[in-house]
Parts: C-alpha cells; sequence; structure tokens
C-alpha cells in the first residue's frame, strides 16, 4: 500500500470523508449522560448511626457558598469545632461564590468522585434537576434521627422536598435542610421619611404613597440599578406577591394546578412595575446601574427606599447605624406580610457519598441549636433563631430578624420567581428590563414568561 | 499568525498557474515515513481537539441538561436555532461587532498607518507602538470592567458629556436598548486598532523604499500614493488582520459576560455567550453544543472566504 499513488485527490477526499461520518456515526451510537440510574457508593436507607466518632478514619469533603464575610466566618468556625469534638473526621472544604457554584456543582456531582455534602439550590432548575439525576439521596431518615422535621415549620421543610423524580417539587422526600434564612423587603431611611411626614408602609398602596410623595419633594424614591440583572426580578417578586397574592404565586412557582403567568395578578403586578419606571420613581439610567452601586447610593442618603434582601444588611448597617429600618408589606392593612424569600441553600448529602451518616451529623451540627447560634453571632439570619439571640433594639439587625419570624412563620414566604423553569431566570430577567424601559407591554410581558412556562410543563 | 500570511505563496494553484502544477504533481509518491514524524502532534491534535470536537458534534444531536439520562434530538438543538429569534438575533449582533471589531479598525489603522509613513522618521515609534499595542495586552476582564466604569450613567463619558452642555445625549451607554450593543462594539474598535495598526506599520516597512521614491517621481500625491503603493504593499498583513478580528468578533464572550449579561433584556446577547449561559447556566447542554457547532462553522467559512477573497500575491 505503500506504493499507492494517489492520482485521484477527489476519491480521496470522499474517503476521509466517509471515514469522518463512520467515526461520528460511531460516537453518536452512545449518547451522553448516565445510561440509567447511578450507583450509590453506601446505604442510603435503614438506621442511621447518630455518632461519628465511631466512623473510623472519614475525609468529608463539603462545598459550600458561604464566601460572604458573616457566613464564612461561621462555617469556619463550625467546621472547626466539628473536627474538634470528632477528631477522627477531617472536612475538605470547598467555598465558592453562589454563581460559581451554581455552574460547577453539577459537573462536580456527576463526577466519579462527588462531594459528599453540598449545598444545593432550591426549585426545578437545581435541587430538581439533582434529584432527577439520582445525584442526591433524600434525608428523611436524618430529619427523624435529629428533629429536624419537628424542629422547622414546614413550609422550610417543604422548599427542599421533591418526589423521587425529581418531577415534582415541594413534597416528596426531603433532600436537605437550610441553616439560615432570606427575605426580600423594604429598607427605608428613618430620617428622610420622617422628615417627608411619612409612616413606615405596611401595604403596597401605603408604600407606592410614599414613593409619590417622596418624588414630589424632589427625592429619589426607590434605589434601583439593573444591569446585572438579578434585583428585577425581586423587585418584580416583591410586587407581585401582594398583587397576585400567596396562593397564586405558589401554583405558579411550584407548578401546581392551572394557574398562568397571564392571569390578571402578574398582569397587574407587571403594571405596577411599568407604572414606577414611568413616574420616575425607579431614577433614571437604571438598567446601566450596578445593584451595588443602587445599594451605595441608598447607603450615602441618596434615596428614600431600597427594595433588597435581607444579606445587604451587613453593608448598610455600618454606613447607616440606626437610621436604617426594615419591613416587609402586607397585602392589606393588619394582614400579616408577604414576600419572595426562602432559605439559604439547603445542605444536602450525594448518592454517592461513602460517609451519609457522618455528612448527615455534619449538616445537624450545622442546623441545631448551637449551629444557629453560631450563624447568628457571625451577623447572618438564621432560619430557626434561638430563643436568646437578641439583636440590639434599634438597629436594621432586630427589624430583620422580627420581620423574618413574622413572615417565616406566618406562611408569608413565597418562592423566589426564577425556581419557576430552569430557563426562567433568563427570560424573566431580561423580560423586566424590556418591561421597565418601556419594550414590552405589560400584557406582553406576561405572555412571554406564560412561553416560557408552558414549554416547560409541556417537556415535563 | 505566521502561516496565515505564508500561506498563499504555499498553496496549490488550481487553474492559473499551469506551469508549477504538472511538476507538483508528477511522480509523488506518499512518503509514509513522513507522517511518522507528524504523529506525535497529530496524537495531541487528536487527544485535546479532534476528540473533543467529536463529542460537542455528538453532544450537539441530543436534549441533555448535563447530568440526567439524554435522549436524541436529531436535528432539533440546530433547527431550534432557526427557530428561535433570541438565537437568531445572536447570530445578528455578532455581524453587527464584525463591523466594530474588524472593519471600522482596519480603515482606521490604514489611514493612520498612512500617515505615519509621510512623517518620516520618528523619534521613540517603539514607545507609541508598544503603547498603541497596549489594550491587545491587557486582559480582556480588565477591560470590559474599566469600560463599564466608564459607560455607567455616572461614568467617565457621561461626565464628560454633562460638561460640555449635552446633557441629553447623556445616557446608560450599556443599559440603553439602542445604544448598549455599539458601545459594546466600540470596546472592540478600541482594542483591535492597535493590533491592526502595528501590523500595518511592519507592513509597510516591508515595502520597497524605491517604490515610494518612483511614485514620488510619478508625481502623485498622498492619496495616490497610498492607493497605489501602500495598500497593495499591505494586503497580506490585512488579509491577516481581517482573520484575527473577524475572529475575535464572532468568539466575543467575555466582554459580554463582565459588562451586559446579554442585556438589557438581549440586546447584546451573542452566541458565544449562549453557549456558556445554556451549557452552565440553564442545562441545555445540547443547544449548546449545537449553538457552538454552527459558530465554529461560521468562522471556518469566513475565514475561508477572507483567504479565497485575498488576490494572490505572485499576480502583482
Amino acid at each position: 500500500m505503500a506504493e499507492r499513488t494517489p492520482r485521484h485527490p477527489r476519491r480521496r477526499l470522499i474517503a476521509a470523508a466517509a471515514l469522518a461520518t463512520g467515526v461520528l456515526t460511531g460516537v453518536a451510537a452512545c449518547s451522553p449522560g448516565p445510561s440509567d440510574g447511578s450507583a450509590t457508593g453506601a446505604k442510603t436507607s435503614g438506621p442511621v448511626a447518630t455518632d461519628p466518632a465511631k466512623a473510623g478514619k472519614v475525609t468529608l469533603t463539603v462545598w459550600d457558598q458561604n464566601t460572604d464575610p458573616g457566613a464564612n466566618a461561621s462555617t469556619e468556625a463550625l467546621n472547626k469545632a466539628f473536627m474538634a469534638k470528632y477528631p477522627n473526621v477531617t472536612i475538605k472544604r470547598v467555598s465558592r461564590s453562589f454563581a460559581d457554584l451554581k455552574t460547577t456543582l453539577k459537573l462536580a456531582l456527576s463526577s466519579a468522585n462527588p462531594p459528599d455534602v453540598v449545598q444545593a439550590n432550591q426549585g426545578y432548575p437545581d435541587m430538581g434537576a439533582f434529584v432527577k439525576a439520582k445525584l442526591l439521596q433524600p434525608v428523611d431518615r436524618y430529619a427523624k434521627a435529629y428533629g429536624w422535621d419537628t424542629a422547622f415549620p414546614s413550609q422550610l421543610l417543604d422548599l427542599n422536598r421533591f418526589t423521587p423524580d425529581g418531577k415534582t417539587w415541594e413534597t416528596g422526600n426531603l433532600y436537605g435542610v437550610s441553616q439560615t434564612g432570606e427575605i426580600i423587603g423594604v429598607y427605608y431611611n428613618k430620617a428622610k421619611l420622617k422628615s417627608l411626614g411619612l409612616p413606615v408602609p405596611t401595604t403596597l398602596t401605603g408604600f407606592e404613597t410614599a414613593l409619590a410623595k417622596a418624588k414630589a419633594s424632589g427625592l429619589q424614591p426607590l434605589s434601583y440599578g439593573d444591569a446585572d440583572k438579578s434585583p428585577g426580578i425581586h423587585v418584580f417578586g416583591v410586587i407581585q406577591a401582594l398583587a397576585a397574592g400567596k396562593s397564586e404565586v405558589r401554583k405558579l412557582v411550584f407548578d401546581e394546578g392551572d394557574a398562568k403567568w397571564t392571569d390578571s395578578g402578574t398582569l397587574k403586578a407587571a403594571t405596577t412595575l411599568r407604572r414606577w419606571a414611568d413616574k420616575g420613581y425607579l431614577g433614571s439610567g437604571f438598567n446601566g446601574k450596578s445593584k451595588d452601586q443602587a445599594v451605595a447610593s441608598f447607603g450615602q442618603g441618596k434615596s428614600l427606599f431600597l427594595l433588597e434582601g435581607t444579606w445587604q444588611s451587613a453593608v448598610l448597617a455600618p454606613k447607616m447605624k440606626k437610621n436604617v429600618g426594615f419591613t416587609a408589606l402586607g397585602p392589606a392593612a393588619g394582614q400579616p406580610p408577604l414576600t419572595q424569600g426562602g432559605e439559604g441553600l439547603a445542605w444536602s448529602v450525594t448518592s454517592k457519598s461513602k460517609h451519609p451518616d457522618v455528612a448527615g451529623a455534619y449538616i445537624d451540627f450545622l442546623v441545631n441549636k448551637n449551629g444557629m447560634k453560631a450563624a447568628a453571632t457571625h451577623g447572618n439570619l438564621p432560619a430557626l433563631p434561638p430563643a436568646d439571640h437578641k439583636p440590639t433594639p434599634g438597629t436594621v439587625d432586630a427589624d430583620i430578624l422580627t420581620r423574618w419570624k413574622a413572615v417565616s412563620e406566618k406562611d408569608g414566604l413565597l418562592p423566589y420567581l426564577d425556581y419557576t423553569t430552569p430557563t426562567f431566570y433568563d427570560t424573566l430577567t431580561a423580560a423586566v428590563q424590556e418591561l421597565t424601559a418601556g419594550h414590552l407591554t405589560p400584557k406582553a410581558f406576561t405572555s412571554r414568561l406564560q412561553s416560557d412556562y408552558s414549554s416547560f410543563q409541556n417537556s415535563r | 499568525m505566521a502561516a496565515t500570511a505564508h500561506r498563499p505563496t504555499a498553496r496549490k494553484r488550481p487553474a492559473g498557474a499551469p506551469t508549477r502544477e504538472p511538476v507538483r504533481r508528477r511522480g509523488r509518491v506518499i512518503q509514509w515515513k513522513g507522517y511518522l514524524y507528524a504523529l506525535p502532534a497529530l496524537l495531541v491534535l487528536t487527544v485535546f481537539l479532534l476528540v473533543p470536537l467529536g463529542q460537542l458534534v455528538q453532544i450537539s444531536l441530543f436534549h441533555w441538561d448535563g447530568i440526567s439520562v439524554s435522549t436524541w434530538a436529531g436535528f432539533d438543538n440546530y433547527t431550534e436555532i432557526a427557530r428561535d429569534p433570541r438565537l437568531r438575533a445572536g447570530f445578528l449582533h455578532s455581524f453587527v461587532l464584525i463591523l466594530f471589531f474588524s472593519v471600522i479598525p482596519i480603515a482606521l489603522a490604514l489611514m493612520l498607518a498612512a500617515v505615519t509613513t509621510r512623517a518620516g522618521r520618528l523619534r521613540g515609534v517603539s514607545v507609541f507602538r508598544a503603547l498603541i499595542f497596549l489594550p491587545q495586552v491587557v486582559a480582556m476582564v480588565v477591560t470590559a470592567t474599566a469600560w463599564t466604569a466608564i459607560y455607567a450613567p455616572d461614568g467617565v463619558l457621561n461626565t464628560a458629556l454633562r460638561a460640555i452642555g449635552l446633557e441629553a445625549v447623556a445616557r446608560p451607554w450599556l443599559g440603553d436598548f439602542s445604544t448598549a450593543l455599539p458601545a459594546v462594539g466600540l470596546i472592540g474598535t478600541w482594542l483591535e486598532i492597535g493590533l491592526c495598526l502595528v501590523l500595518f506599520i511592519a507592513g509597510i516597512g516591508q515595502i520597497p523604499a524605491e517604490l515610494y521614491e518612483a511614485a514620488k517621481l510619478d508625481g502623485a500625491g498622498a492619496v495616490r500614493e497610498f492607493f497605489a503603493v501602500t495598500l497593495p504593499g499591505l494586503r497580506g498583513q490585512i488579509t491577516v488582520a481581517l482573520t484575527l478580528t473577524v475572529i475575535a468578533a464572532l468568539r466575543t464572550f467575555d466582554l459580554v459576560y463582565v459588562a451586559t449579561h446579554g442585556g438589557p433584556g438581549n440586546a447584546t446577547s451573542l452566541p458565544a455567550y449562549e453557549v456558556y449561559n445554556r451549557a452552565f447556566g440553564t442545562g441545555q447542554v445540547g443547544s449548546a453544543c449545537a449553538i457552538a457547532v454552527t459558530l465554529t462553522v461560521v468562522i471556518l467559512l469566513l475565514t475561508f472566504l477572507i483567504t479565497k477573497v485575498q488576490p494572490q500575491e505572485d499576480e502583482t
């Protein structure tokens, strides 16, 4: 064959193409992803060994997203305490920011040697997908052994529940528990509110009245910057919670029942947000302003309100001291507050973990009374505030604790909207930017959301 | 870069150069031993490039969320690119970026290069050259962050505009639906102009000085000299610049990732950004791969066209 002189380059080309096609067809014959059902490293059912000291020498790999100073400090302290209590256990901690965790956790979980404990985000895009791929194991037996099932309010537990096929949220097995809580609420500048002669708003109507009054007096009503795209979800979510009510929002996000994103409540919320933008309550150039710029401008006293998560208190409190307050709005006067929020990412045990019982004990160490206390002392909002945790009255942390208790204990917690479908974050954030810029009518906005929703429903 | 520049002379000529063809073809025996020497390189290429490329094509034919069982999709992911207005817009945006990354920098750099040739000997040319090449050296993330600050509602640009009384023009450049894409594009212009200019100045250095003297003797002015001597002499460099900048435009990711996240709305979404977003964000790995394959084909096609369009050097 070495003597063959190819006089026909075309024929050679065809041969090469045929070879390439052959190789590709061969490659295509096997599909990407697991064949079906993942092997598990250790038993995932049966009695629980609650004493890690008897587990022998164990290395526990833990992936968390606690990179913020307060969360990082409490996690480090608890890890240290756990290893001191059980010297046979070594914790290998991998800590990544929320965005980095979201993009790399999938790869880590589907690898041959996944971490033992991970923080999984609630909702269909993350936890639902992990459960569907059988990458997480149910923790119901640990919940019983350690009493999580009675310590946590049911709405906090339900957020971490999925049916074993990962298709239905809020019911079925428990796939993790959370250490911290968070809600989106209204930060207000106490001095400015007083000088305008306004009370602390309790309803959406009251809030809008205050916005109008601030605008009329030449004060920027709301600090808002949506260049990062995520603040849009929060602002719209808070309005929608109050305009549409809790049962409708829950139906939409948890995909229960026949609610539609085009229904009147969501449409009303979209119309409200658009009105705020048109009237200048959101300021100018908000789509080019970052979230941090908005928070900083509120912190410098340049506006009356800020709609943000409880996690911003660590940024605002040092700057504004006791001049900043926090509240959550209710649908009508006298009704308990209703807002977007949830709990920190769930601490979950992976299916392939070789030491699920040690993992379970570690999680309990984070969420038991002592764990919650550690979270609180480092400035975090614990999901289950210990009775002896009392922030200084008049501080924003005290406000936040009161509101969190009111919202989480009186069934006022509504899920983040981006949990709805795997692509909903993209769809909603882009649509909010277009709505507030006047490129989408409220009606077109709602049908954009609905079309994402129905294609997800059809694919399930 | 060097390979692209030398390619025309080494290229097999189909028709048009009959004198060379028969000599090269006749009596050629495949040197199998030669392939043996190429084997190590080929092996590395296969493991790190061809196999992943094959996997890319393979995954693009499936619906896959990245972790659970995949299902056969056939060409669904490809037809989706044609159907989904957002993805179509993404490809359209990257063609707009070609204008800002290639056409404008090359035109400007040609003008600047022509002007510098008239200047004769300059003191500190190398410093000047290094300065203008600087944007290419700075990490893209740094560039994007700096420009985001410039374009911000209270940024340098708007402050300057307000200072000269152009309050009406001031706007959140990256947050405004009509200006976001051009604003991102102008960052590209700023980035690429140095590369083009350095290439062209080096190219002009290689043009024989006699040609310029001859042009002068024939009474050619600056414009005539540019079109008769400089431009033809720079054809090789223009091809290189075009290839590099078009690829840079089409694969733009970091700029948009840092500066706009594809926003406002989807006004600056680009194929490369969508690839990342779908693969790692929204769990549409099959679709991400299909976009990547399409993008690769588009880039290959355009680079091929650019080398085709370039006139043969030995004809001049």
